[in-house]
């Protein structure tokens, strides 16, 4: 009593645990709001919640632990969980109470996991969720009779409309003084568990307990997961999803692409007399800080849905009708909300993984992700179809060509997919077993709370990394840079006198072409030689590493054409078509064009992709390791598409 | 139970005890002697849905044959 104050002005550790969609989450968010602070478990791809509340002074630290059936740990997640339940978590002191959140629509699958963590002897208080359905449905649970069964306090909670949770915090400061009971019973066996279970459940609530909320759910899944009708609502739901965050982000992107613009600018006539700060400032903070914000609109969007769906319901059914397709390469049907993400963009894509609850699976999903053909790539596509196909084969060509470009990455995907789950990563895949919720209204301060989290916590954490990323690839093509390259490039341009090309095109094109980068790509061309490619490629290849969508740019860079050009851009199609070797021979040839596809498509060239990774694998090797196989990949692809069909079409 | 059929209703018998996944089907509540529904065959044939215990649980047939079952007739119910 003497060492370490009184108790009572000590922080209390507070655990939040229970079933998944047993409403934990929503407990937590009434209680800590936005002020709730997102993180990793060391080591581990799983989400570390937590957040701190203060009630008649005094300080109280909740925890919001993953969801868990048992435990028994199966999965990574739970295996988390059981350790920060039991306080084995590095930097994470032991909880002081355990507040377990009871779904009260469910009570006897809650009721055994209470009878688990009942047994670990902590101070514990029930929140009872989901009461006000039971009472829809003209059903009452007896709160006192449940307390007296449970030997703790228990609190009905409505979190939504933030109901019983100042309660919830009073139980919870008076927990460790009252303590309370042991377990009047011990169980020999699950089945004993359940058994016991199945009699407290029937004690409180009658036979209710068993079907409660049936009616809703079988209206509502008699048509959403029919055979015919169900498959058709699910297409036109995903289509609605895809759609939205692949038009519906691209004015928000475009907005903000045109502000970072407007303040480059700004900042450009501010830093005139110093270029070398100004570039830095402009091409490399100020471009890092906007790809990271343009990627907001996506992410946002996408989890709005996610919300939408998840708090509904119906991301369940989705996953329960696309299982089949997915579960022939490893995955469950889960992977398909990230997977169909990742076809506008990747990086949402990757943070949606946090749907699935199996770690094995998840980082399966994580690692083909980027392979899906995302929207970036799609300037690069259209620019070489443009300049090769469409002219010589045709409209309809061209059309196909497009069409085929985003199923490659899709084809290498399946087997990839496969070969990680059986070969590469560790541990034993989890039977896929995943409760059907009932349907509800998706709590809206719920989804709203998860995009801010997830927008904040991206660019806290991925932010970072793309800023300094895209400094250090600044660094690579602008240096080195000297006032006798410049006049030697002037002169260069005065004796081919005025055919065409601007100054600056000339200047820029010439200093990208002697940097560290466009002297890599140089230095590269014996090795891509055998894509197919020249210096150019080379370089425009190398320069996309950080981010694919420079790729016409940089190529517009090279071709003395400056870096404002589009896919769509003639004189860039036109310049491409015409360019030659230094032996004559046309550079873009019909296979030159598909290796040069096929790479972008295969190629990890995205560093917002693999800062994403690092984010949520909380480690650097995962990334590494995407990186490295996609890299190899698309090399290996490209140099066997070019060997081939040069044989083959020339 | 990988070949059931939906609509009907039947009770574990006996879950193989030597398969990894028996521990998890019985702290999901798939106990000897516990009764289920089969609510739905999901439309490409695989998983399926089943009511127990008051909730709905979905699990592959390929994982759900190391359950065995015993029918039960409607009037079992």
């Amino acid at each position: 009593m003497f060492e370490g104050g009184p108790v009572a002005t000590r922080t209390l550790h507070v655990a939040l645990v229970g079933n998944p969609n047993a409403g934990k989450t929503s407990v937590f968010n009434a209680l800590t709001g936005a002020r709730q602070k997102v993180g990793n478990y060391p080591g581990v791809t799983v989400e570390r919640c937590w957040g701190e509340v203060e009630l008649d002074g005094r300080r109280i630290r909740l925890v919001d632990v993953p969801g868990l059936y048992s435990m028994n740990p199966e999965s990574e997640d739970e295996a988390v969980a059981v350790q920060a339940i039991r306080g084995e978590v590095r930097g994470e002191p032991e909880p002081d109470v355990i507040v377990f959140v009871m779904d009260g629509s469910n009570l006897e699958r809650n009721l055994y996991l209470f009878s688990e963590v009942v047994q670990l002897g902590k101070p514990m208080v029930v929140a009872l969720t989901m009461t006000d359905l039971v009472r829809k449905e003209g059903h009452r649970i007896r709160i006192g009779r449940l307390s007296e069964e449970l030997g703790v306090p228990v609190v009905p909670v409505v979190a939504h409309k933030k109901i019983g949770v100042r309660r919830l915090l009073q139980r919870v400061q008076q927990a460790p003084a009252v303590g309370y009971p042991l377990p009047k019973e011990s169980w020999p066996s699950i089945a004993a568990r359940y058994d016991w279970a199945h009699r407290v459940a029937a004690e409180v609530l009658g036979a209710a307990h068993r079907g409660l909320r049936r009616r809703t759910t079988d209206r509502l899944d008699r048509w959403l997961t029919h055979r015919a009708v169900g498959l058709l609502v699910f297409f036109v739901i995903f289509y609605l999803v895809f759609q939205s965050i692949y038009t519906l982000s691209q004015p928000l992107m475009d907005a903000i692409g045109a502000g970072f613009d407007w303040l480059g600018a700004w900042l450009g006539d501010l830093f005139a007399p110093v270029p070398a700060l100004r570039s830095l400032l402009v091409d490399g903070v100020l471009a890092g800080v906007g790809t990271v914000l343009t990627f907001l609109p996506q992410i946002l969007i996408l989890f709005f849905f996610i919300g939408v769906l998840e708090g509904s319901g119906y991301l369940a059914r989705a996953a329960f009708m696309m299982d089949r397709l997915l579960s022939w390469c490893g995955l469950n049907g889960r992977a398909f909300i990230p997977l169909l993400s990742s076809f506008a963009c990747a990086v949402p894509g990757i943070l949606a993984t946090r749907v699935m609850p199996d770690r094995k699976s998840r980082l399966a999903t994580m690692l083909i992700a980027p392979l899906m053909s995302c929207s970036a790539r799609l300037p690069t596509y259209m620019l070489v179809i443009g300049a090769v196909v469409e002219p010589r084969f045709g409209p309809l060509w061209a059309g196909a060509a497009l069409f085929g470009m985003h199923l490659v990455g899709l084809a290498f995907a399946v087997p990839i997919g496969w070969l990680l789950n059986r070969k590469v990563l560790r541990g034993r895949s989890l039977p896929f077993m995943m409760e059907l919720p009932p349907y509800q209204m998706p709590k809206w301060r719920d989804v709203g709370l998860a995009m801010y989290l997830k927008a904040r916590t991206f660019v806290q954490t991925a932010g970072t990394i793309i800023v300094a990323m895209s400094v250090v690839v600044w660094a690579l093509l602008y240096f080195p840079r000297s006032e006798e390259t410049v006049r030697r490039l002037e002169a260069e341009h005065a004796a081919l006198g005025a055919q065409g090309v601007s100054r600056e095109a000339f200047l820029e094109s010439g200093l990208v072409q002697q940097s560290y980068l466009g002297r890599m790509g140089s230095g590269l061309e014996r090795v891509f030689g055998l894509a197919g490619f020249d210096w150019r490629l080379s370089t425009a290849l190398l320069a996309s590493f950080p981010a694919r969508e420079v790729a016409v740019s940089t190529l517009g860079v090279i071709f003395n054409l400056g870096g404002e050009v589009d896919g769509e851009s003639k004189d860039l199609r036109r310049a491409l078509a015409e360019a030659r070797r230094p032996d004559g021979a046309p550079l873009l040839t019909p296979a030159v064009a598909a290796s040069f596809m096929v790479f972008m498509a295969l190629c990890c060239q995205c560093m917002a992709t693999l800062a994403t990774v690092r984010k949520e694998t909380g480690s650097w090797r995962w990334p590494v390791f995407l990186f490295a196989y996609m890299t190899l990949l698309a090399y290996g692809a490209s140099v066997a598409v070019y060997q081939v069909a040069s044989r083959l079409i020339g | 139970m990988a070949d059931v059929r939906q609509g009907m209703s039947a009770r574990i018998l006996a879950i193989d005890p030597t398969v990894p996944e028996a521990r998890r089907f019985q702290e999901m509540g798939l106990t000897v002697g516990t009764v289920f529904r089969v609510l739905k065959v999901a439309p490409l044939g695989d998983p399926i849905e089943i009511e127990l215990r008051g909730f709905r649980l979905v699990m592959r047939k390929g994982e759900a044959r190391f359950v065995r079952i015993q029918a039960l007739e409607a009037a079992d119910v």
